[in-house]
């Protein structure tokens, strides 16, 4: 399928191995990347804590360019992107008057955003426009014997209303899902729907890094081998402070921290080294004895 | 009658023993609520168990309790959603609420956190002046925007579930930080600035939320706690541009001047800048605690000097396009926020009404 793609900020600039993770595994998935090259960051919330109507007229200059493609939808990898974008967008489709106000401000480029985009996550395309059985067949090498504990974070399943999760599209279990239906074992653990703590970090750092470590540690204390996000800003607090975290909880973690895609490149059979994992802070390939999983032992 | 398994969480302090997991099975239709399954088996199996509730509609705001691990009101939940949503076994799993000590099974003291918290905001009008001779007067439009933060109903839900308090017990919390934007909000109350100076400059304030949605969900009133705060970092930052301790009006600002510039986000450049710019002393302690992580980042090519020099960009005319809406949002006499809140789905309502007349007329 061809998608209109977002990357998102965070993906170019420090988790630089989570875009290039994603080229290397949309063609093992028949997904065609069309990237926004032109779109402008979401907002991640900041934006509309500063004007609202900013938020909403960045965002929605995004859903105008990626409406000109001729992408079946529009695909994000970022959850903070997915959250701050679902809430422009729900005040954009709710509000025809707005939606004519909004579309002014964009209009000098020829943009215009029609009401009902849809756009989407990576978590969400793998289950409902992929589908885990088509996900499950193109599994080289299954991710058995790995133990991966799920963080969605925030901005991917709250408000449920906003969403769209209940108990007919259950969004909040879809980590869950694949993460099985590659292979790997579901870890059970506290932190799976908490806060990584990234947005305070600059504000209340202690507070921040403390959300981060209790996670990681609860995630230890379940046996997880490593995380999975489907967001770079819990990558950011997760792994690149997590030797600053363990300083705040007063225990060694360890604990890998995988992008989606990696995750993902991994069952495909890709190399770790490929999918830029020798980039994280906490090096899963030194910490995974990947000998006692079928996924090789590779030098990153 | 359909049978219901409530699995419910029962604690008694004083006792010494620790937490542990009751099963009950009560029959009810399951359009009946939590609660009254939570009556049921007071009533019929065991007089002891520990609930708080008394109007039982949803108005009152005693019965907060955990249903399924979100904070709710247990009279406001029907015991067949319960159990669709429930990830356990067949199971309604029934706790008391978060972040504030249980008192006994359900009941969680509300006094020792959630009370506490609203006194601290001054949870009172501040007018100038003597009081009028009758009532105060207030066009009706000026009281539209508070109106979502006065549906609030006191039942804690959001202090039960709200993340940063988990980590952080001084943070203000969600509860109190909307009744704050009650009054700030309000045309009669003269201390706008001090109310929003107060809850900037707090280290445990408006800018300690982690804007991580669980007040909103956890809200049964419609309340938002979250997008109230948003309003008051708004007000602090925006309005009255208070220059806070903690760096929450530096960050928003640098975030946002940023995007003006460039269209998307320059890593590299936030980190200092919210800090108020990489020359400000301020920087550098930060700089110095953060430079083993600097230094791994570096070694691993996650940050490489050429990426962080010459970040990625937009090209140019894009670049002048998401200026030019900068600029138009800035010639505004007015911040324009549309709250769904008060308008209302609208476009949902005139399809209704659309398929409505499609049908034609009720026969």
């Amino acid at each position: 399928m061809k998608v209109a793609y977002w990357p998102g900020c965070v993906s170019r600039g420090f988790t630089p191995e989570l875009h290039g993770a994603m080229a290397k595994v949309a063609p093992l998935l028949d997904i065609e990347l069309i990237e926004l090259d032109r779109a402008a960051c979401c907002g991640a919330g900041v934006i509309s804590e500063h004007n609202q109507e900013l938020a909403d007229s960045l965002n929605a200059r995004t859903f105008a360019l990626a409406q000109q493609t001729d992408g079946a939808l529009m695909m994000n990898i970022c959850s903070t992107c997915q959250g701050a974008q679902s809430e422009c967008q729900e005040r954009l489709d709710s509000n025809g008057d707005y939606r004519d106000r909004i579309n002014e401000i964009i209009g000098d480029e020829d943009l215009r955003y029609s009401k009902g985009l849809e756009n989407k996550n990576l978590l969400w395309v793998l289950v409902e426009e992929i589908g885990l059985d088509e996900l499950r067949s193109r599994v080289k090498r299954p991710l058995e014997g790995l133990r991966v504990g799920p963080f969605y974070g925030c901005y991917i399943v709250r408000p449920r209303d906003r969403l769209g999760i209940d108990s007919q599209s259950p969004r909040d279990r879809y980590l869950h899902e694949v993460i099985e239906a590659l292979g790997g074992t579901v870890i059970d653990y506290a932190g799976i729907y908490k806060c990584c703590g990234f947005p305070i970090i600059t504000m209340n750092k202690e507070a921040s890094l403390k959300q981060a470590g209790t996670h990681l540690g609860d995630a230890a204390d379940a046996q997880a081998d490593c995380l999975v996000v489907p967001c770079p800003l819990c990558h950011l607090n997760l792994d690149l402070q997590q030797p600053l975290a363990e300083r705040v909880v007063g225990r060694e973690l360890a604990m890998p921290v995988l992008h989606l895609p990696q995750l993902l490149g991994l069952a495909l059979g890709l190399e770790p080294a490929e999918l830029g994992m020798g980039k994280h802070v906490v090096k899963p390939t030194a910490v995974i004895d990947w000998s006692e999983s079928v996924v090789a032992a590779s030098p990153s | 009658m359909p049978e219901f398994t409530l699995k419910i969480r029962r604690f008694l302090p004083e006792t010494g023993d620790a937490p542990y997991w009751e099963d009950f099975t009560v029959d009810l239709e399951g359009h009946r609520s939590v609660l009254e399954g939570i009556l049921q088996v007071r009533d019929v199996q065991d007089g002891s168990v520990g609930i708080r509730c008394s109007c039982r509609a949803a108005i009152c705001g005693s019965c907060g309790v955990r249903i399924n691990g979100r904070a709710t009101l247990a009279c406001k939940t029907h015991l067949n959603d319960a159990l669709e949503d429930s990830q356990e076994d067949g199971a309604i799993v029934i706790e008391p609420m978060g972040n504030m000590p249980v008192i006994k099974d359900l009941i969680v003291d509300m006094d020792a956190v959630h009370w506490t918290k609203i006194r601290r905001v001054t949870p009172w009008l501040l007018p100038d002046g003597p009081p009028p001779e009758r009532e105060y007067v207030v066009p009706h439009e000026a009281m539209v925007d508070v109106t979502q933060s006065m549906a609030c109903i006191q039942c804690g839900a959001c202090v039960s579930d709200c993340l940063s308090m988990e980590v952080d017990a001084d943070f203000v919390g969600p509860a109190a930080l909307a009744k704050a934007y009650r009054f700030v909000g309000d045309p009669r109350d003269a201390q706008h600035e001090e109310r929003l100076r107060d809850l900037a400059e707090d280290p445990h304030g408006i800018h300690d939320c982690t804007h991580c949605f669980a007040c909103i969900d956890a809200c049964p009133k419609g309340v938002a706690p979250m997008d109230q705060i948003m309003r008051l970092r708004r007000m602090a930052g925006s309005d009255y541009e208070i220059d806070d301790r903690n760096n929450g009006h530096r960050h928003e600002s640098a975030f946002t001047e940023i995007i003006r510039k460039k269209g998307i986000l320059d890593e590299a450049k936030l980190l200092p800048d919210s800090y108020g710019g990489k020359l400000h002393p301020r920087v550098v302690p930060e700089l110095v605690d953060s430079l083993p992580v600097i230094v791994t980042a570096l070694t691993r090519g996650k940050i490489t000097p050429k990426a962080a020099l010459m970040p990625h960009r937009l090209p140019r005319d894009s670049q002048e396009a998401v200026k030019r809406i900068f600029e138009t949002i800035d010639e505004r006499d007015e911040r324009y926020e549309l709250n769904l809140y008060i308008t209302g789905f609208e476009d949902e309502e005139v399809e209704k009404a659309a398929a409505e007349e499609e049908r034609g007329p009720h026969e």
